[in-house]
């Protein structure tokens, strides 16, 4: 069964298009054809941060319209033969998507892929709401800072009241926090929340945190994901997302000096 | 106003439940059209504003439906609500609309609710349209007894429920989120948003709440915001009500 899975915050800027790349990257590499979706019609980058800007030829809205089809309009990567990018269009507003139009290309795209990854646009406007619309998961990013936190709180709050599965009253969908930019070192200062906090705040399960790190910026740089990186701590904090969401287990890394502690609380879930 | 039932007692935790009775002014609608219903409500309004400012009332379908009008519920709902009126319940509305209701939170409410209504024969006709004599002071009543509201999700930010009998919340409340009762609340979590209780001037009723964190806390419209909760009783169990018109709040001893 094809699953799609939202990316997304309220809240603009925290990570969502980098965490969509990653994760959409490391299921592919670990073997589940996947296609990534830029919901952010207008403000598309998810191509750049794939590294696939150059080869667009047809974008999301074109399928949507039928001016294209999926096929053609789907881009394979370039680093994994089983990845797939559909890319929103720029020269369009968000109004050029339709919830119905949306819901029929997902519909297509499940019949061949086992995970659909859509990047939603910031704010609680339309296209978020279409982003996350048909989902089964919501990948919930948050910064820890007060006010993406009660951006998140309100998107929980759409995700589980104006979605498709709540609508139709069937099984919520699966809501995980993905804690981004996380730096230790200023928690300690006082001056970002903790994942304690955030998960005070949110009451929400932890699927990861992603610290603060420079190989973000180079990965988007050079048009790879940051999860190839492997070497690197936010690489390996997405590997270790990607694998916790397909059932493993991990111990949770990149928290603090207090990782003992942090361990006890939530390793092993 | 309202009327206790027997009490039930917990051994662990010191809470209370009640039902209570209401009186509600019930609206019998006449016609679907909108825009004429706008204008005579505004003018019942006008003739005894501080009757009907916030007023709870129920929504009668029963005559629109017998004439084969076809009216949209969240429009109409809209009109009454732009006219400052806060609609808890329909009567006699089909099933389309009985679903309707229900997805804007208002609950329905059976034809037969109308054995039990105190008929007023000083209903004033204004055209078609049947409106409540603001001037008689004994509005129709509908007894109806309120069933519990539960919640077992969190109550997030953006988020408002409306209960209108005791609401019970088995979750957190976050903050930017608003919980309204015209009976009780009880939150078994933290409450950080607004809970605000006895909404139509009941000031019997009462909050629980297992973590004290709120943006603001009301009780029969005595409210407090959370510049106003001291130390001593943030961040854990208290119940709060309302004496001498003034907000108590006390902390909730465990007995283990
Ligand atoms: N873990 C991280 N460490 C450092 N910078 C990051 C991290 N995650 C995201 N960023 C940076 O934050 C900015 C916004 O990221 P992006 O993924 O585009 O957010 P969104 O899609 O939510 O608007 C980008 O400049 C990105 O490089
Ligand atoms: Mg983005």
């Amino acid at each position: 069964m094809a699953r799609v899975i939202v990316v997304t915050s309220g809240k603009g800027g925290v990570g969502k298009t980098t965490t969509s790349a990653a994760i959409a990257m490391g299921l592919a590499k670990r073997g589940h054809k996947t296609a990534v979706i830029d919901f952010d019609v207008g403000l598309r980058n998810l191509d750049l941060i794939m590294g696939c800007e150059r080869r667009v030829v047809y974008d999301f809205v074109n399928v949507i319209n039928e001016e294209a089809t999926l096929n053609q309009a789907l881009i394979r990567d370039k680093n994994c033969n089983l990845l797939y990018i559909l890319p929103a269009s720029q020269t369009r507003d968000k109004d050029a998507l339709s919830q119905e139009g949306v819901g029929r290309v997902l519909e297509e795209l499940k019949k061949d892929f086992k995970y659909i990854v859509c990047d939603s646009p910031a704010g609680i406007e339309k296209g978020a709401h279409l982003a996350m619309y048909f989902a089964d998961d919501a990948f919930v990013v948050t910064n820890p800072e007060v006010s993406s936190v009660r951006d998140s709180d309100r998107m929980l709050g759409i995700l589980s009241s104006k979605s498709r599965r709540a609508e139709q009253n069937e099984e919520p969908i699966n809501e995980f926090l993905l804690l981004t930019r996380y730096s230790p070192e200023r928690v300690k200062l006082g001056e970002m929340l903790s994942v304690e906090d955030v998960q005070d705040i949110l009451s929400l399960h932890l699927l990861g945190v992603i610290p603060e790190s420079k190989s973000v910026l180079n990965a988007s740089n050079s048009g790879t994901p940051v999860i190839l990186d492997e070497k690197s701590d936010a690489g390996q904090a997405y590997a270790d997302i990607v694998a916790r969401y397909l059932g493993e287990d991990r111990p949770h890394r990149f928290i603090d000096d207090k990782k003992g502690f942090f361990r006890n609380l939530f390793g092993g879930k | 106003m309202s009327q206790e039932s027997k009490k039930t007692t917990n051994l662990t935790i010191a809470l209370e439940f009640k039902t209570s009775t209401f009186s509600v002014p019930v609206l019998i609608l006449a016609t679907d059209d909108l825009s004429m219903l706008e204008q005579q409500l505004a003018l019942k309004i006008k003739q005894a504003p501080e009757f009907f400012k916030n007023a709870p009332l129920v929504l009668d379908l029963q005559e629109i439906n017998k004439q084969g009008y076809v009216v949209d519920i969240t429009e109409l709902v809209g009109v009454v609500r732009k006219a400052g009126l806060l609609v808890v319940g329909i009567r006699a509305g089909n099933v389309l609309q009985n679903k309707q209701s229900l997805e804007l939170g208002i609950p329905v409410y059976s034809a037969q609710g109308r054995d039990s209504v105190v008929e007023n024969k000083n209903l004033v006709k204004v055209d078609d349209v049947a409106l409540i004599s603001p001037v008689s002071s004994k509005p129709e009543e509908i007894k109806v007894s309120v069933p519990t509201t539960l919640i077992t999700h969190p109550v997030r930010s953006g988020q408002r429920i409306y209960a209108a009998g005791d609401l019970v919340i088995m979750a957190q409340v976050s903050a930017g989120a608003e919980i309204i009762a015209e009976g009780n609340i009880h939150v078994y979590s933290t409450l950080r948003g607004r809970a605000l209780a006895g909404v139509h001037g009941d000031n019997e009723a009462r909050i629980f709440c297992f973590d004290l964190q709120a943006e603001l806390i009301s009780i029969a419209g005595n409210y407090k915001v959370s510049e106003d909760l001291g130390a001593s009783v943030r961040n854990k169990p208290v119940q709060i009500y309302l004496q001498d018109n003034a907000l108590i709040i006390k902390d909730i001893v465990l007995h283990h």
